[in-house]
């Protein structure tokens, strides 16, 4: 072989590797960051909560889990981070087994647990320390020190955790879970029991964490924090997935609303003339309901009012009604059993 | 192996023993003190000694090992108790460390402190009576296999109990009776034939017998029993723990 085809065939055995590289980081990039599938988990007490999950998150997304209490949200993040044992199925985390690889698994994981479950006369600074070198990574006091700044917990790096509020007991709880850099960060109903200022708060701070990089799965039973936060949303209702979907689509499903118009007088039908709208009556023909989704363009409130008035009919009040989530999730649930 | 995180573990509870030092390490020198006026100089002064060894010496070693057995159990059950009654046990087990891990930090935590607290009752001791160690390798090595084993069953017992009560009812009701009655204060040759034979199925006999026996040379029964019923126990123990932690045992639904 000459020196020139030996320099190109070295040139292309390199160019092979590069590609190699790009498509294997490619391929990292593009795989679930969590993948579960068929997960069940019955139990001892007999209970079934949970149904033959099977889930994909995305890396770098914001992935809601919404669904009304006892739904079963606690009991799958729980199982993905290792504090309740799985029945049966599969879960990976970033590609490991979080039974088989739990270490490389969990050492992905980041979780802020529902309760507030603190030390009570650790410091805050010790606190975060500590869970930084149990999930086995060496002592940084600086990436600690970021931490505590980015979280507004700086000034309280001394205090007590028992000399705390709620709120800043969340955000130790943050702190800790985020003090080993993981890439998935579970948030199990961040927001239950916050006020709106810290609300918005948290709402802020979980963008900012995946503007870093960090796929972020939250749990929640506010279908407005869902809407606020989400990239997509899974649904889960007595232990089922019942779906997961785009956060745009979800919305439109979800957004309707009804209007009601309290009578003077009674109607035995709806008058032909009004045949335009999805009218129903309602309470002995004492109330007239109009659904209809705010979001959509046809929706007109005003057109329906002027037809009420010339076909004659006076109404005394009104109010609408946004579809409660306890609602949402019954139609839901028997339009995916369909 | 995850060294750091055994290392945060171990640490967390050692600072949790400095913070509660009072408790910790006054409480029990106290105690044994008292323990040293009311049986060494009142009953001392009736039985002079024991086997060519003043009675105030020869409970010295029953007394350290009843507060050995005592702490390693109340401290290894009350660190991993806590963490399951505030519920913080969940960072313990969502964090990449095996179970071998969890129990080198917690159980190594407080035999340490229980050793500490064993050499602080030595030196207490060495105050009221002449101290002599005829075989100061084994003394330690008895000490070490009793912290340890105990700290093991104090672990136990800190995942067993679902209330302050049960914590509090295996030292109180089985140990501390046990060390009594296992001849801390007497020989058991003092006793009637008839209790003789019974004492034998304590455990706890062994223990100070053989702990004893590396201080004055003399023993109720032989070294080779003490150390093989420490290593019986011992590996109840052990067997017990992994159990736990491969069934989940009141730690995992």
């Amino acid at each position: 072989m000459n020196r020139k085809s030996s320099v190109a065939l070295r040139r292309a055995e390199r160019d092979l590797a590069h590609a190699q590289e790009a498509s294997l980081l490619e391929s990292v990039r593009l795989r679930p960051v969590i993948s579960v599938s068929n997960l069940s988990k019955t139990y001892a007490s007999g209970f079934h909560a949970l149904k033959n999950i099977n889930l994909e998150v995305r890396r770098g997304e914001i992935f809601a889990l919404l669904g009304p209490n006892g739904a079963g949200k606690t009991t799958l993040i729980s199982i993905i981070c290792g504090i309740v044992n799985p029945g049966e199925g599969t879960v990976l985390a970033d590609g490991h087994d979080i039974v088989t690889e739990y270490r490389a698994a969990r050492f992905k994981i980041g979780l802020v647990p529902q309760e507030l479950t603190t030390d009570a006369f650790e410091t805050v600074w010790d606190t975060v320390s500590f869970s930084r070198r149990l999930f086995g990574r060496r002592a940084n006091p600086g990436y600690i020190e970021k931490v505590l700044k980015d979280l507004s917990l700086w000034d309280k790096k001394d205090s007590k955790l028992i000399t705390l509020s709620g709120g800043m007991k969340r955000r130790v709880l943050i702190a800790k879970a985020l003090s080993h850099e993981p890439e998935i960060l579970f948030l199990d109903e961040p927001t239950a029991g916050v006020d709106v200022d810290l609300r918005r708060e948290m709402w802020q701070l979980v963008r900012a964490l995946r503007a870093s990089g960090v796929t972020i799965v939250l749990t929640t039973h506010y279908i407005e924090e869902a809407e606020e936060m989400a990239d997509r949303v899974g649904v889960i209702s007595e232990g089922e997935l019942i779906l997961v979907e785009d956060k745009a689509e979800l919305m439109h499903k979800l957004g309707r609303k009804r209007l009601i118009l309290q009578l003077k007088g009674p109607l035995e039908r709806i008058p032909s003339a009004l045949a335009a709208h999805t009218l129903e009556l309602a309470a002995d023909g004492h109330e007239l309901v109009y659904t209809y989704d705010p979001q959509d363009e046809r929706t007109d409130i005003t057109a329906l009012l002027g037809d009420l008035n010339e076909a004659g009919i006076r109404f005394k009040d009104l109010r609408t009604k946004q579809s409660s989530l306890e609602e949402i999730f019954v139609s839901l649930l028997r339009e995916t059993r369909r | 192996m995850n060294l750091h995180a055994v290392q945060a573990i171990y640490r967390f509870e050692m600072a949790r023993m400095a913070r509660t030092l009072l408790q910790s390490i006054v409480s029990p020198v106290i105690s044994t003190s008292l323990y040293f006026v009311v049986f060494g100089a009142a009953i001392g002064s009736r039985i002079t000694e024991i086997g060519g060894v003043s009675y105030g010496a020869f409970i010295v070693p029953g007394l350290t090992m009843l507060m050995l057995l005592t702490q390693s159990v109340s401290n290894a059950s009350f660190g991993i108790y806590f963490p399951r009654f505030s519920r913080t046990i969940y960072e313990i087990l969502s964090a990449p460390v095996s179970y071998f891990e969890v129990v080198l930090g917690y159980v190594g935590a407080a035999a340490t402190k229980s050793i500490i607290l064993g050499l602080i009752i030595l030196a207490t001791a060495s105050l009221f009576v002449p101290l002599e160690i005829a075989h100061p390798v084994w003394m330690l090595v008895f000490l070490l296999l009793t912290a340890v084993t105990f700290s093991l069953l104090g672990f136990i017992i800190g995942i067993w109990a679902d209330n302050f009560e049960k914590l509090q009812l295996v030292p109180l009701l089985i140990i501390t009776p046990l060390a009594f009655l296992g001849g801390s204060f007497y020989s058991v040759d003092m006793l009637p034939p008839f209790w003789q034979t019974v004492t034998l199925f304590n455990p706890v006999v062994y223990l100070i017998s053989g702990f004893r026996w590396s201080f004055y040379d003399i023993a109720d029964v032989s070294v080779g029993a003490s150390l093989a019923m420490i290593t019986v126990f011992l590996g109840l123990c052990l067997a017990l723990v992994g159990w736990i932690f491969k069934t989940g045992y009141r730690l995992k639904a």
